[in-house]
């Protein structure tokens, strides 16, 4: 099965959060995913672009967040990067700390990671390049009784 | 869809229909200005009603908790009251869920308020 990819450019403004959203929900519907899957894939990539347009640009007009959505066979695979200065993944706070409970902010990747199967976090000097995986329902791989 | 706001007194308590969407940007500005109007007024009984809230963001849960401790720091009482599924669910992965008192009815919620 070949892949279908599809990617945006979009600007740094909330208009881009609402967005990237929007688009999540239509991608993980077309692929299949259930209400309840859609919600948290949608609410992922809204929390990694409101990371993208106001932590990483900072709402900066000239640098632009880039959405890149592929579907395989296996997998939904969504890549949100921005071009800020790179977030240092050692200073993301666990918002489940007794410190940190009752803070007004803090609690975007914890809520990616909570909702889909991989994240992984690549900053660097050019921005931070966010990847989310959710795997395909009915797949052979994820199923426990292998057809017969 | 945008979140709307609406407030009425029963028992000393003010009650805050909310309904919407209470993420970045308008909704928690919405939810934000109207706390802050409340206690402004004295009105420090506050019970949010978000049995209409079909969905909230990391944002929104901020808003929620600055609600919440803003209402105690000024010496006042802030609840929760019918919550969807879905922000159910957010509070208890966030843990924030026993932090709140959460009421499911509305007339044992407003009873439940200090005299």
């Amino acid at each position: 099965m070949s892949a279908d990819r599809v990617s945006y450019t979009l600007d740094s403004t909330l208009e881009t959060v609402n967005n990237a959203e929007e688009t999540a929900g239509r991608m993980a519907a077309e692929a299949g995913f259930d209400d309840e899957e859609i919600m948290k894939i949608s609410m992922a990539v809204r929390e990694a672009a409101v990371n993208a347009v106001l932590h990483g640009n900072a709402y900066d007009p000239s640098k632009k967040v880039t959405l890149a959505f592929e579907l395989t066979a296996q997998d939904l695979v969504i890549v949100i990067r921005d071009q800020g200065k790179g977030l240092d993944v050692s200073r993301i706070p666990d918002p489940l700390a007794a410190d940190n409970l009752m803070k007004t902010s803090g609690r975007g990747i914890f809520l990616i990671r909570s909702f889909m199967d991989e994240v992984q976090i690549h900053p660097s000097q050019t921005g931070t390049e966010l990847r989310m995986i959710k795997h395909v329902h009915g797949n052979p791989a994820d199923s426990k009784e292998a057809p017969q | 869809m945008t979140m709307k706001s609406s407030t009425r007194q029963v028992d000393g308590v003010t009650i805050v229909d909310l309904s919407g969407r209470i993420t970045l940007g308008e909704g928690s500005v919405v939810l934000r200005e109207t706390v802050r109007d409340l206690l402004s007024k004295g009105q420090k009984k506050i019970l949010l009603n978000l049995g209409e809230v079909n969905y909230i963001d990391s944002s929104g849960i901020g808003e929620l908790v600055s609600a919440f401790t803003t209402a105690k720091n000024q010496g006042g009482e802030l609840k929760l009251l019918n919550l969807t599924k879905k922000v159910h669910d957010l509070l208890q992965i966030t843990k924030l869920y026993t932090v709140f008192d959460v009421k499911d009815d509305e007339a044992v919620a407003v009873k439940s308020f200090t005299k």
